[in-house]
C-alpha cells in the first residue's frame, strides 16, 4: 500500500458541483475522518471532457489548463468520478502533448486518483456499518473501470458494511447510455440503454443504486425518478459518509 | 447519404423488439463463449500483446512485406493483382471470369468482397454467383447485406429462416430444426461446388515468409470453394499481410475466441498456390486480388492507422451496446459496429458519414476486448476532431461537421469554464435559478423523454466547500 499522505487536493468535479454537491461534500468528510487534509482549490471548474469527447480539442485544452496551476503540491488529487479521473489520468498527456503544459499535464495525470481507489489502495479504510440493513445494487462507470482500472475497491467497501446486502445487476458492466453529449446527440440510443439498465437495476429488488460517477447517477437516476421507482440513487461517498458517520 | 442518417436508422431499428431480441441473444452469447474462453486460456494480456506486436510489426513494413508476399505467392504460381478502387478490384475479377467463360461462381465470406459490392457487379456480368457459407447464403436469399462481419444473418432468428427457406428453396419443407434447414442449405450448396466454374474466397492473414494465404472457416465450404472449383480468386485488403508464419498461431487463438469463442475454427486452411503436378486436388488457376479502397490514406496517417490493425473478429461489436440494440443494418456501409465507426468515415468521408464517430457514448467496451488492441474510443475523438476542422487533409470531408451555432457553444463554455470569475457566478445562478430553464431547449427536451427533469442543486459544492472552510491551497 502507497504511503498515506497528510493532505490530498480534491477534484470534485463540474457535476458534483451543480447536481450531487452532497457526494463531493461525502468524499470530503470521509477523507477527513481518516486525519486526510483536504484542500480544495476554489479555481477548479472541469477536467475538460465534454469538449475532449465532442472533438472540441482546443476548447477541452483551455478548460483544462485552467486546472493545471491548482495542484502545485506533490499530493494526490483525489475525484469522486471515475469519469473525469480518467479523462485526466489517461487524457491529459495527448492532450497537451506538444506544448508548453506539456509537463505539467503529465505532472497532474501521474497524480490523479480515483476515491473508491484513495479509500481502499491507499487508505486501507475499513468502514463500519452504523445504519439499518439495507440491499443495494453497484453500477460501476465505464471511464472508472477502463481508463482508471477501478476494480473491487468500491464493491469491498459495500462489502465491509455488515448490515448491506450487496446484490448484482444484470449485464453489470455495460455502460447505461450516458455518455455525456452522446445522451444529446444520440437520444433514442441513449435512452435505450438507459432504460435497460434502470430495468435491470429495478429486477434486482434493491433500495438503492450506488455509484462512483454522477454522470451515470444523473442519467439512471433519471429514468428511476421519472418512473416513480422507490430505488434511491445515492454516490458511493454519500452512501459511505450515510452508513458510517466518520467511523471506521 | 445524410448525415443525419445512423440516428433514423437507428431510432427504426430501437422499434423492432424482434430484432432487438435477435440481437441481445446472441451478443450475450459470444460474450459469455467469449469470456470463458479466455478465463481458461489464462494469459489474455500475453497473447493480446504478441498479436497487437505481430499486427503493429506488420503495419510498420507494410510496403516491403506486400512486396515480399507477392515475390512469394508469383514464384508459387499465384497471380497477384492490384486494386486500387473497387471498381479496379471488380473489373480484374470480371476480366478473369470472362477469360475462362466462367458462368457460375461460388464464394466463400469476404468481407472485401461485400466492399466492391462483387456479386452484384458479377450478376451485372451475367454471372450467376452463389454465397457458400450459411450464414452468407442465408441473407444472399432475402436479398439483404451482412448485419455483422462474422455472423452475416445473426439479425435473423431460426423462425425467420425456417419461413425464408421455405418460400426460396424450392421443394423445401417447413422446418424450424437447425440441423433439417442446415441439411437443405447444404443439398442446395453441393450440387453448386460441383459445377462451379470458378470459386471466390476472402483472407484472414497472409504470411509474407511464406506466401501462405490463412482462412479460417467452421463449415468446410471455405475449403471447398477453394479446392474444388478449376480456378480460386482470393480477395484481401492491403493490411492482411503479416510477416512471419510463427505469428499465426497467436493471431489465430486470439481471432477465433474473439469472434465465436471457439478455441480453434473446424478449418484452418493454410493456402499455397495452384495445384501442382502430381497433386490430385486444388485449382488449377490461382489468383490473388488485393484492395486498397481508401486504406492507403488510413495508412498515412500515425494515429489513424491504428485502424488497420484490425483483424476483423467482431468482437467490438459483440460488445458494444450500441451495436447490440440495433444492429449491423443501422449503419451505413460495408463494417457496422465500433471499427465500422472507426473505418468507414475514412472509407466514405466524413461529409457522408460524419455522425457516425459520434454514435457511442465512448464506454470503451470495445477498446477493452480488442485483441489487437486498437485504441477505438481515441479514434473516434480523434475523428470527431476531424469533423470539425477544415485545415485537416487526414480524412476525406474533414471539417463537414462544422457548425457554426456549436463552434459559439463550446467557444462559450470553455472561456466560462476556463475563467473562475465567470464559473462560480454561472453555478451560483444555476443553483438558484437552474429550474427556470425552459424545458424545451433542445437537449433537455430529448433527456426529458425517458428521464425526470434534472434538479440543480440548491447550494453548489464550491459553496459547501467554502463553508466547510477547507483550505484553498
Amino acid at each position: 500500500m502507497p504511503e498515506r499522505p497528510a493532505a490530498v487536493y480534491y477534484f470534485g468535479t463540474c457535476l458534483a458541483d451543480l447536481f450531487f454537491p452532497e457526494a463531493g461534500m461525502a468524499g470530503i468528510r470521509l477523507l477527513r475522518a481518516q486525519g486526510v487534509e483536504v484542500i480544495y482549490p476554489r479555481g477548479q471548474s472541469c477536467c475538460g471532457q465534454p469538449a475532449y469527447s465532442a472533438g472540441r480539442t482546443e476548447e477541452a485544452r483551455r478548460v483544462a489548463t485552467a486546472q493545471l496551476g491548482l495542484f502545485p503540491r506533490d499530493l494526490p488529487i483525489v475525484v469522486p468520478s471515475g469519469s473525469c479521473a480518467g479523462m485526466m489520468r489517461a487524457h491529459y498527456h495527448a492532450l497537451f502533448a506538444g506544448t508548453q503544459d506539456a509537463a505539467a499535464a503529465d505532472r497532474v495525470a501521474a497524480r490523479v486518483i480515483e476515491l473508491t481507489q484513495f479509500l481502499v489502495d491507499v487508505i486501507g479504510l475499513k468502514p463500519r456499518d452504523l445504519g439499518p440493513p439495507i440491499t443495494v445494487a453497484w453500477h460501476g462507470s465505464c471511464h472508472a473501470m477502463r481508463l482508471m482500472g477501478v476494480g473491487d475497491q468500491p464493491k469491498l467497501l459495500l462489502r465491509e458494511l455488515a448490515n448491506v446486502t450487496l446484490v448484482e445487476v444484470a449485464r453489470e458492466r455495460e455502460c447505461c447510455g450516458f455518455g455525456g453529449v452522446f445522451s444529446v446527440r444520440q437520444p433514442e440510443i441513449s435512452s435505450a440503454m438507459a432504460t435497460d439498465k434502470a430495468d435491470a437495476v429495478v429486477a434486482t429488488g434493491a433500495e438503492a443504486l450506488i455509484s462512483g460517477d454522477c454522470g451515470c447517477l444523473l442519467n439512471i437516476g433519471g429514468v428511476l425518478a421519472k418512473r416513480g421507482e422507490r430505488v434511491r440513487p445515492m454516490h458511493i461517498a454519500e452512501f459511505l459518509w450515510e452508513r458510517t458517520r466518520g467511523d471506521g | 447519404m445524410a448525415t443525419a442518417e445512423f440516428r433514423v436508422s437507428a431510432r427504426k431499428a430501437l422499434a423492432d423488439p424482434e430484432l432487438r431480441a435477435n440481437f441481445r441473444r446472441a451478443m450475450d452469447g459470444l460474450m459469455s463463449r467469449r469470456a470463458d474462453l479466455f478465463a481458461r486460456a489464462g494469459d489474455w494480456a500475453g497473447l493480446r500483446a504478441l498479436g497487437a506486436a505481430a499486427r503493429l510489426r506488420a503495419l510498420a513494413r507494410l510496403p516491403e512485406l506486400l512486396e515480399r508476399l507477392e515475390a512469394k505467392l508469383v514464384e508459387r504460381g499465384v497471380r497477384v493483382h492490384w486494386a486500387e478502387t473497387v471498381e479496379q478490384g471488380n473489373a480484374i475479377v470480371g476480366d478473369i471470369l470472362r477469360r475462362r467463360g466462367a458462368r457460375l461462381v461460388v464464394k466463400g465470406k469476404s468481407m472485401v468482397s461485400e466492399e466492391m459490392h462483387l456479386n452484384h457487379f458479377l450478376e451485372g456480368e451475367g454471372i450467376e454467383v452463389l454465397e457458400a457459407d450459411l450464414g452468407e447464403y442465408i441473407i444472399q436469399l432475402d436479398h439483404e447485406t451482412p448485419s455483422h462481419i462474422i455472423m452475416p444473418a445473426i439479425h435473423k432468428n431460426r423462425r425467420q429462416i425456417a419461413k425464408l427457406f421455405f418460400e426460396r428453396i424450392k421443394g423445401a419443407r417447413y422446418s424450424e430444426e437447425v440441423d433439417e434447414l442446415t441439411a437443405l442449405a447444404r443439398a442446395v450448396l453441393r450440387e453448386k461446388f460441383e459445377r462451379a466454374d470458378a470459386g471466390i474466397s476472402g483472407v484472414n492473414f497472409a504470411v509474407a515468409e511464406t506466401g501462405t494465404l490463412v482462412l479460417v472457416e467452421n463449415e468446410g465450404n471455405g475449403r471447398l470453394c477453394t479446392t474444388v472449383p478449376p480456378v480460386h480468386i482470393a480477395l484481401m485488403g492491403i493490411e492482411k499481410v503479416i510477416e512471419r508464419l510463427d505469428q499465426v498461431p497467436a493471431l489465430l487463438a486470439l481471432l477465433t475466441r474473439s469472434a465465436t469463442g471457439q478455441p480453434i475454427t473446424g478449418y484452418v486452411n493454410m493456402i499455397t498456390g495452384p495445384r501442382r503436378a502430381g497433386e490430385k486436388d486444388g485449382p488449377d488457376e490461382m489468383h490473388l486480388v488485393i484492395l486498397d479502397n481508401g486504406r492507403t490514406r488510413v495508412y498515412a496517417d500515425a494515429e489513424l492507422r491504428d485502424v488497420l490493425r484490425c483483424i476483423r473478429c467482431g468482437a467490438c461489436m459483440n460488445h458494444c451496446p450500441v451495436y447490440t440494440r440495433v444492429g449491423g443494418h443501422a449503419y451505413p456501409g460495408t463494417y457496422p459496429g465500433p471499427i465500422g465507426k472507426i473505418l468507414m468515415p475514412q472509407m466514405l468521408g466524413l461529409e457522408k458519414v460524419g455522425d457516425l464517430p459520434h454514435a457511442s457514448a465512448l464506454c470503451e467496451a470495445c477498446t477493452e476486448i480488442c485483441p489487437v488492441a486498437i485504441p477505438i474510443g481515441d479514434i473516434l475523438v480523434r475523428l470527431r476532431r476531424e469533423g470539425t476542422r477544415a485545415d485537416s487533409r487526414a480524412v476525406q470531408g474533414a471539417g463537414a461537421r462544422r457548425s457554426a451555432f456549436e463552434s459559439l457553444v463550446w467557444s462559450a463554455w470553455a472561456a466560462i469554464y476556463a475563467t473562475p470569475v465567470l464559473y462560480r457566478p454561472m453555478v451560483w445562478t444555476l443553483t438558484r435559478l437552474g429550474g427556470l430553464l425552459p424545458r424545451g431547449l433542445p437537449g433537455l427536451r430529448d433527456w426529458m423523454r425517458v428521464r425526470a427533469r434534472p434538479r440543480f442543486a440548491r447550494r453548489s459544492l464550491h459553496e459547501l466547500a467554502r463553508r466547510a472552510g477547507l483550505p484553498d491551497a
